[in-house]
């Protein structure tokens, strides 16, 4: 089936089965292999992508699906010699170890952060009403859809911090 | 000109500390940092050869029989389906680490559900999973044993040192417990993956591999070919923590396809595949007794535990290995007997042995504090050896007592509520609760090349060389480090390439031996270099002072890049392990303290705050080495609340074969947590003075969590992991 994708900014032409998912279409046919599979199963978060502004899961998702779409992934982030704030403080503050759960964690906090400048409450605010804070806790809820098997947890609580506190 | 170098003595010069570049130990970013946060590092499935073929491999679904028929002609005739192959040479199970040689081998007899019995090989990925969904097959069952409590067990080892039954009969206190610990798993985030191409018979396979060195072997034994025609590839590795030690039933599945089919194939393990064909650490049931005279001194120690594997395989989870050394007592047993099951194959998960050892050691010795009166780390420091209570010979460096008394002071210790279930927050239940930690260190041969050269720009540079892996352990900063060190030049002008089977060979990365074996081989093929280089200016080697691309000696001064005029120089440095492995006993120490508050009305608990304090020889990256501490820390946190691997006690089945049922800790889960790295140098582990760091961050830390939990509630779950079920029955009312 042909799908019709603009990835980090350049439209592809998809040909590829029905039951491909996203990440396959990303990884299989496009060569983009920086979003990770760890779970094909929509359980730990290492294959997130940004589609039209919102993190999701691609592996749970077909790729017919997406025709259309903007679609942003890690190489649409930054490269090793440009990289985003966020991949930076990642380097600084340790915020991997392997590197597989990596990119999704950051295509996940790239798009956490514009959901707390939008005022979007978490399972852990203290008030549905007001502003945000970027506290740890917040941090950590809304980054627990990601699975480090390494247990980077700490840095990048530390990476996003210092990232979304220089923003706000 | 190679530098060889046995450890059989203890490297006293400590010449790190002699240099000036300034890098060992320094909290430096890693090097391969820019290439995982951009997603350019390219792991097992991320080459994308040209007319590569995607295999799914097929598992039993049964747990002890034989296959007598697979609807092969079925699966073949459907849409972009290549081939079905079965394969007598397919592996039943992973490989062991360090095996060196094929593990048991054939698709026919099937030993666990699980394992793998067929390849189905398509065009797409989409048509190789259906194709595999849809695989029909028949077999002969046979009965499958599943329980370890009551499976014919064998003898593992057995110590018996005096007479503990006396000893706990004529003691002043004593604890006699039984612990259980639960099937684990890795689950590192890269699911297991080797991707396959032959070039007339020579076979380059990128896999995602922990130690090349070994793998090589293993896979050329599984396939029946020469080593030397075998080109592994991993220059990342989506962790590991064991699962990737030895080579697995992926590999060669895909080694057969692509030789079969004349063209690449790519076979990656589905998620539940990781769970059911990929090593588990055994279950564990552990009695644990413990004797003690009034002064708090133990007279007998007994550590006895059944844990199981499969039929044929030699690993056992060795459950005892730090109690040998740990703690004195004149009466001691310990003892290991091995149940034989149709479960997945028992292997190495990270820590083997102290992950399940050391926390219930670290409990039952809670417990004896408890009945004794006495503070646990008083307790602790009153039973340090010595020597080592069984074989007689004198400790390396021991960091224990530090560990315990710089944990406490940092974390409030004498703050601590001191009355079982007697400090509430409202409808918290709040406790504190350490425990100490204990890993075995060992190097293993190792190799690596360095070459300085000059670039292209004219300025020095440093190679490193080595089939060593990077499994996000640190390697391609600590060897960079070392290198930049001995040499002096600045980080940005060392190169370290890892993960390539015809670089010289390293230990591999597994035993938290890595950084020991591989950084000592870098040390000294720096120190060949650093001759070579004396030599060439006439100088003496040990008055060198090299810093910055620039060598001095006396009113010498020289750039490295005018030395290198007349072309490159290389060398290569291998260490070998030696007379101080038993001459004195090595192992890395720690402890750990932690805060929990435990829900009084739905028996959940939640860690507040961990504090883990280590001693593990020089410090090589302050930055990776925290980061490995934080990993095994949460790890312990799993291991205390939520990690079991269940298996349907009928048919043996995995029943929680992914990440949404195994719970693994997520970052909510994560609570303050600090790490106090201690100043060591262990000159008995090897020359650059470092000790093994991967695995210490782990083993125990669950028993301070557990141990915590007891002091909020007044509970003693002796039944990992504790979950809020166990709690719920003995909490108090209000």
């Amino acid at each position: 089936m042909k799908t019709a994708l603009t990835i980090n900014g350049t439209t592809y032409q998809l040909e590829a089965d029905t039951r491909t998912t996203l990440l396959d279409a990303l990884r299989n046919h496009l060569g983009l292999t920086g979003s990770k599979k760890g779970c094909d199963h929509g359980q730990c978060g290492a294959c997130t992508v940004i589609v039209n502004g919102r993190r999701i899961n691609s592996c749970l998702t077909l790729a017919c699906m997406h025709d259309g779409d903007e679609i942003t992934t890690i190489e649409g982030l930054g490269q090793p010699d440009a990289m985003s704030a966020l991949q930076e403080a990642f380097v600084r503050h340790d915020g991997y170890q392997c590197g597989y759960c990596t990119p999704g964690q950051i295509c996940s906090a790239t798009a956490m952060l514009e959901e707390i400048k939008a005022g979007w409450p978490s399972n852990v605010s203290d008030d549905l009403g007001t502003d945000i804070r970027l506290t740890a806790a917040e941090i950590s809820e809304r980054m627990s859809g990601n699975l480090c098997r390494c247990a980077a947890y700490p840095n990048i609580v530390a990476a996003i911090a210092e990232v979304g506190g220089d923003k706000s | 000109m190679n530098k060889v170098f046995t450890m059989d003595a203890p490297a006293t010069s400590r010449r790190l500390d002699d240099m000036r570049q300034g890098l060992v130990g320094k909290p430096l970013d890693r090097p391969d940092g820019p290439f995982k946060v951009t997603g350019t590092a390219t792991y097992a499935h991320e080459w994308n050869l040209d007319g590569m073929a995607y295999g799914v491999l097929v598992r039993a679904p049964f747990a002890r029989g034989t296959i007598t028929h697979i609807g092969r002609e079925d699966i073949e005739a459907m849409a972009g389906v290549l081939r079905v192959i079965t394969d007598a040479r397919f592996l039943r199970n992973p490989a062991q680490g360090t095996a060196d040689e094929a593990p048991i081998q054939g698709p026919t007899e099937v030993f666990y559900l699980g394992q793998p019995v067929a390849l189905v090989v398509a065009e797409t990925f989409e048509a190789a999973r259906h194709g595999a969904q849809q695989l029909t097959m028949k077999w002969d069952c046979k009965t499958a044993v599943i329980d370890p409590e009551t499976a014919e067990t064998e003898e593992g080892e057995n110590l018996e040192q005096g007479d503990l039954d006396a000893a706990m009969k004529a003691a002043h206190a004593t604890v006699d417990a039984t612990y259980h610990t639960p099937c684990h798993t890795s689950a590192a985030m890269e699911p297991h993956c080797s991707t396959a191409v032959w070039e007339g018979d020579e076979l380059t396979l990128y896999g995602s591999y922990q130690m090349l060195n070994y793998n090589i072997n293993e896979l050329a034994d599984s396939l029946g070919i020469d080593a030397a025609n075998i080109h592994m590839r991993a220059p990342y590795v989506g962790g590991g923590f064991g699962s990737k030690l030895g080579i697995a039933p992926e590999a060669v599945a895909a080694a057969i396809a692509a030789k079969e089919l004349d063209r690449p194939v790519v076979v990656a393990l589905s998620r539940p595949q990781v769970f059911e064909t990929t090593m588990r650490r055994s279950e564990t049931t552990q009695r644990l007794r413990l004797a003690a005279d009034a002064n708090g001194k133990l007279t007998g120690l007994g550590h006895e535990a059944l844990v199981s594997n499969l039929e044929g395989e030699t690993f056992s989870e060795p459950v005892t290995q730090s109690t040998h050394f740990l703690y004195a007592a004149e009466n001691r047993k310990m003892a290991i007997n091995i149940a034989r099951l149709n479960k997945t194959c028992a292997g190495s998960v990270r820590a083997p042995g102290e992950a399940v050892g050391m926390p219930t050691l670290e409990n039952a010795m809670d417990e004896l504090a408890e009945k004794l009166g006495l503070d646990p780390i008083d307790l602790r420091k009153r039973n340090l050896p010595e020597r080592h209570p069984e074989e007689d010979i004198p400790y390396s460096s021991r960091k224990y007592a530090e560990a315990m008394d710089t944990g406490a002071a940092h974390f409030g210790w004498d703050k601590r509520n001191r009355t079982p279930g007697g400090l509430r927050e409202g409808e918290w239940l709040i406790g504190h609760g350490m425990a100490g930690a204990s890993r075995v260190n060992s190097i293993g041969e190792a190799s690596a090349r360095v070459t300085l050269s000059r670039a292209e720009d004219g300025s020095a540079l440093a190679t490193v060389e080595t089939d060593m892996t990077d499994i996000g352990t640190g390697t391609y900063a600590v060897l960079s480090q070392v290198a930049g060190e001995m040499l002096g030049l600045p980080m940005a002008q060392v190169i370290t390439k890892l993960g390539d089977s015809r670089l010289p060979k390293g230990a591999g990365s597994g035993g938290s031996w890595g950084a020991s074996s591989s950084g000592s081989a870098v040390f000294l093929a720096c120190e060949a270099i650093r001759s070579q280089i004396s030599e060439k200016l006439g100088l003496r080697e040990e008055e060198l002072e090299m810093k910055d691309s620039e060598v001095t000696s006396g009113n010498t001064r020289r750039t490295l890049a005018e030395v290198l005029e007349d072309g490159p120089i290389s060398a290569e440095g291998t260490i070998k392990p030696g007379d101080t492995a038993d001459d004195v006993n090595q192992a890395s120490y720690g402890a750990y303290f932690c805060e929990v508050a435990v829900n009084a009305v739905t028996g959940e608990t939640r860690l507040r705050r961990m504090t883990g304090v280590f001693g593990a020889g020089r410090i090589l990256n302050e930055k990776t080495a925290t980061s490995q501490c934080y990993g095994g820390m949460v790890w312990g946190i799993g291991m205390a609340l939520t990690e079991e691997m269940v298996h349907d006690p009928r048919d043996g089945h995995i029943v929680n074969h992914d990440l949404a049922e195994y719970h693994l800790p997520v970052n909510l889960d994560m609570p303050q947590l600090d790490v106090i790295l201690l100043d060591e140098r262990d000159d008995w582990a090897c020359p650059i003075q470092t000790k093994g760091i991967g695995e210490l961050g782990f083993c125990g830390a669950a028993g301070a969590i557990v141990n915590a939990i007891y002091n909020a509630t007044g509970v003693r779950i002796r039944d990992y992991p504790v979950t809020l079920d166990k709690l719920l029955d003995g909490l108090p009312e209000d």
